[in-house]
């Protein structure tokens, strides 16, 4: 490219409390491109759009717009200086009109002695005007809960862009969006491009980057791995730039619980479970005793797939058998009393009671089970508690210790407990290392596979993609909320990563 | 300073503070009053400021055992009041009654059986409180509007029953709720405390106080767990409308008549108050019925000691509202921590 770069970023550096967050990386724009901005979870991305933004302050580095220094200290000083940003969460009042939506903030006035006055005409106007650009056709003094969730998104980018942005970023502006929406969305962000403005956008979708960008830019642990044409990076190419290992260095364990019972019973069975907008129908299947990993990147759909299962959101279609009878669960207390259990991904938000004690929180889901008037006497609740926190070895002060005292580690180990506790046939494990220490880690890997060689069946969700690789008797690989593909338990890293870019 | 191990589990309770303001109401009420101690035994059952307190209290005490488990599951009934003019109401209305002067024998007669009246009062109560709880668990309203709807429709709907009047009760034998003795104490301290005592047997020997702490403290997570979360908010709504319907019997008994306009009339901020005096938070979570009816009693006895320190009635609410602050600050453990930094620093300076 000949020209200068709209936005030019060099040697960007970030710490958190001694982590390095970013380090040493440069960074370019262009006017007339879409650029997208590709990473695992925790490479950076979301570190560098805020330095870009005026967020946070780079500690080292420099940043360039339109070849002259800048220093956003605020995400409102970088919109003066023409960078506009919509986030992941569509931050909107929806029970306020599109055009209210719009100027919040910057209403236009009327004359110098209406000093407090709106000028309604005026703001209807401009909104019209801006959404114009978009080519966006609607009503803009009805309220923006009438809309739908695209047209919010227009609504966001309408609001960001202003008048004179020059540089539009988006983070993970598909992820609440249907394939339609997508496209109307792509529709405008082309138009954008068209007239010249540098579009950076972030997503996990990959198939739709590939239909969308330009150029793109690969961040791993922190440092630039590299900036690309769309054109010269197949899938493969990417991905092995994103994890950053080569495809043939594949070290695994494979199918570590030993059992990988073919024979075994089939405990659960899903065809064409789905969700609009959540999931496309997917087949699944486990036996007993059967560890079946769910490989995929964020946003692959593997929550959505386990929230299914569990009956904590309804599906629109397919069908699911336990031990072979259909059966369909209108909440978690149904999949419970049929055997199921789910450890949930966010651990503070669904699964510790924060305010209850340790010996509470772990006979919660057993009681639920058991129902009002079977009730546990203290000493039965408490020789529940103490067996699991012995067998996983959970560091608690004591069993009347409130759960939010303990560490991130040991609450997902109370967590776990809880549903032992129930003794499952089926576990579903949602990202259950994520953010506890090694040590942690480590003891509930062991306790899964020990698990399975009892004859539970086990189905597991990680990020850790070694993780998937090294526990699983089979691999169920999702991605952009379908299923892809299955692959046997002692396959690759790469493997999965390949079928995960091969997909489509 | 050393505390002793019991000192310390006395000063970490957490019915110290609210027994510490009870105690000094009480003391306050015997300074501006000096028989406020004495007790007599007078036809048949004791006499004095203290039993009429307990008596007064009762209704209090019912409604905000009914309030502290809805507060407990985050949500909150503003209807109680309402309710309790519902109740009374169709008590007053089914009951009626009449004197009969038959054979030269005086007798009162009901309209209806006394026990059908108190039955089909509490069952429009708990209708009342099931109303709210389908708003809030089932509709999914914010329970402070969900239940601001029969505040203001059921005041409205006791008013319809009265026919805009107060109805007066002649039957005697309905007057022994609010005004009869058993064993000395009034009838209504015995209904009290026999659904305290049926709420303190539910919650140790059933599972329910854990799934109410468990659904107020994090309602997802109590869902993934597999708690009945609907059915137990319903429930409690249900049973703080009986507990109001209840308390409405109470009143019109003890006033023998009904009255739409006045019946319960604010009664749902004192028993949020005797709640929150109580310290169960309103944010929901663990929560104290013994707390609760320590509130009410500290409610009811703020009121005595109002009117026997003869303050003005135009004035009066000032008073308790004042008094009612200072408690709240005693109580708040911030407070209390940042007055002993106060203290310490003027003792040193």
């Amino acid at each position: 490219m000949a020209a200068a770069p709209v936005l030019e970023a060099q040697g960007l550096t970030r710490r958190f409390t001694g982590v390095l967050a970013l380090s040493g990386v440069d960074f370019r724009l262009f006017a007339g491109e879409i650029h997208a901005l590709m990473g695992q979870n925790g490479a950076g991305k979301s570190t560098l759009i805020k330095i870009l933004t005026g967020v946070y302050a780079a500690d080292e580095g420099e940043l360039r717009l339109g070849g002259a220094p800048i220093r956003p200290g605020s995400p409102a000083a970088a919109q003066r200086l023409g960078i506009s940003t919509v986030y992941q969460e569509v931050n909107l009042c929806p029970n306020l009109s599109v055009a209210e939506n719009i100027f919040a903030g910057r209403y236009p006035r009327r004359g110098a002695t209406g000093l407090w006055r709106i000028d309604w005409p005026r703001m209807h106007a401009g909104a019209r005007e801006l959404l114009a650009r978009l080519h966006v056709d609607i009503d803009v003094t009805r309220l923006l809960s009438s809309h739908s969730v695209a047209v919010q998104q227009m609504v966001a980018i309408a609001r960001a862009l202003g008048v004179r942005a020059r540089v539009l970023i988006l983070d993970e502006p598909t992820s609440s969006l249907d394939e339609g929406e997508v496209e109307q969305l792509f529709a405008v962000l082309r138009r954008l491009r068209e007239e010249g403005l540098a579009v950076l956008f972030v997503t996990h979708f990959l198939e739709q980057m590939y239909r969308i960008s330009d150029r793109i830019t690969v961040l791993r642990n922190g440092e630039r791995v590299g900036e690309y044409l769309t054109a010269d990076l197949p899938p493969p190419a990417l991905i092995k730039a994103m994890v950053g290992r080569e495809l043939s260095a594949a070290a695994t364990r494979g199918s570590a619980s030993g059992t990988a019972p073919g024979d075994a019973p089939t405990m659960l069975e899903a065809h064409g479970l789905g969700r609009r907008g959540h999931l496309q129908p997917v087949d699944v299947s486990l036996r007993r005793g059967e560890i079946v990993g769910v490989g995929g990147l964020l946003g692959s759909g593997r929550t959505e797939l386990a929230r299914l299962l569990f009956g904590l959101d309804k599906r629109d279609g397919g069908e699911l058998r336990v031990d072979g009878t259909p059966v369909r669960f209108a909440g978690p207390a149904e999949a419970i009393r049929h055997g199921l259990a789910m450890c949930p991904e966010e651990r503070k938000f669904d699964g510790i009671v924060a305010d209850l004690s340790v010996r509470e929180n772990i006979v919660l889901a057993l009681q639920a089970r058991l129902g009002l008037s079977r009730f546990l006497s203290l000493g039965r609740q408490r020789a529940i508690a103490n067996r699991l926190v012995q067998a996983l070895a959970i560091r608690t002060a004591d069993l009347e210790t409130p759960i939010a005292l303990l560490s991130g580690g040991n609450q997902q180990k109370v967590v776990l407990a809880r549903w032992l506790a129930t003794e499952p046939r089926l576990l579903i494990l949602d990202e259950p290392t994520r953010g506890i220490d090694v040590a942690a880690k480590q003891e509930i890997m062991d306790e899964i596979l020990a698990l399975a060689r009892a004859g539970m069946a086990v189905l597991f969700i990680s990020s850790e993609m070694s993780e998937v690789v090294r526990v699983s008797d089979r691999i169920v690989v999702l991605r952009d909320r379908r299923k892809v593909g299955e692959l046997p338990g002692d396959s690759s890293e790469q493997a999965v990563y390949h079928m995960i870019a091969a997909g489509t | 300073m050393t505390v002793s191990p019991l000192g310390r589990r006395v000063l970490a309770h957490h019915l110290l503070w609210p027994a510490v303001t009870l105690a000094l109401l009480l003391a306050v009420n015997a300074v501006f009053n000096p028989g406020f101690w004495h007790l007599q035994w007078r036809d048949g059952h004791l006499y004095g400021s203290l039993i009429d307190i307990l008596n007064r209290a009762s209704p209090l005490a019912l409604v905000a055992l009914g309030m502290t488990l809805v507060i407990a599951t985050r949500g909150i009934d503003i209807s109680v009041g309402a309710v309790v003019a519902i109740s009374a109401a169709t008590a007053a209305l089914l009951i009626g009654g009449e004197l009969v002067v038959k054979d030269g024998v005086q007798s009162h007669v009901s309209r209806v059986p006394m026990a059908v009246a108190i039955v089909a009062a509490l069952a429009v109560a708990a209708l009342c409180g099931l109303w709210n709880g389908l708003l809030v668990a089932r509709v999914g309203m914010q329970p402070i509007i969900a239940t601001l709807i029969l505040m203001v429709g059921g005041r409205g709907i006791a008013q319809l029953l009265t026919g805009g009047q107060i109805i007066t009760v002649y039957y005697a034998p309905f007057f022994y709720l609010g005004n009869g003795f058993l064993l000395g104490l009034p009838f209504a301290v015995f209904i009290a405390g026999a659904v305290w005592g049926v709420l303190h047997l539910l919650m140790t020997r059933t599972a329910l106080g854990l799934f109410i702490q468990a659904i107020g403290i994090n309602p997802a997570a109590a869902r993934l767990a597999g708690l009945p979360q609907r059915l137990i908010t319903v429930a409690v709504y249900v049973f703080c409308g009986l507990c109001a319907g209840a308390a409405g019997l109470v009143v019109s008994s003890n006033v023998k008549s009904a009255d739409g306009n006045n019946a319960g009339m604010l009664m749902e901020l004192d028993a949020i108050l005797a709640v929150t005096l109580g310290g169960t938070l309103l944010s929901g979570g663990r929560f104290s019925l013994a707390g609760s009816v320590l509130g009410a009693l500290i409610i009811q006895t703020l009121t005595s000691m109002i009117y026997s320190i003869g303050v003005a009635p135009e004035v009066n609410m000032v008073v308790k509202a004042v008094v009612v602050f200072v408690v709240m600050l005693l109580q708040s453990a911030e407070f209390r921590r940042a007055a002993r930094g106060w203290v310490w620093r003027g003792a040193t300076a």
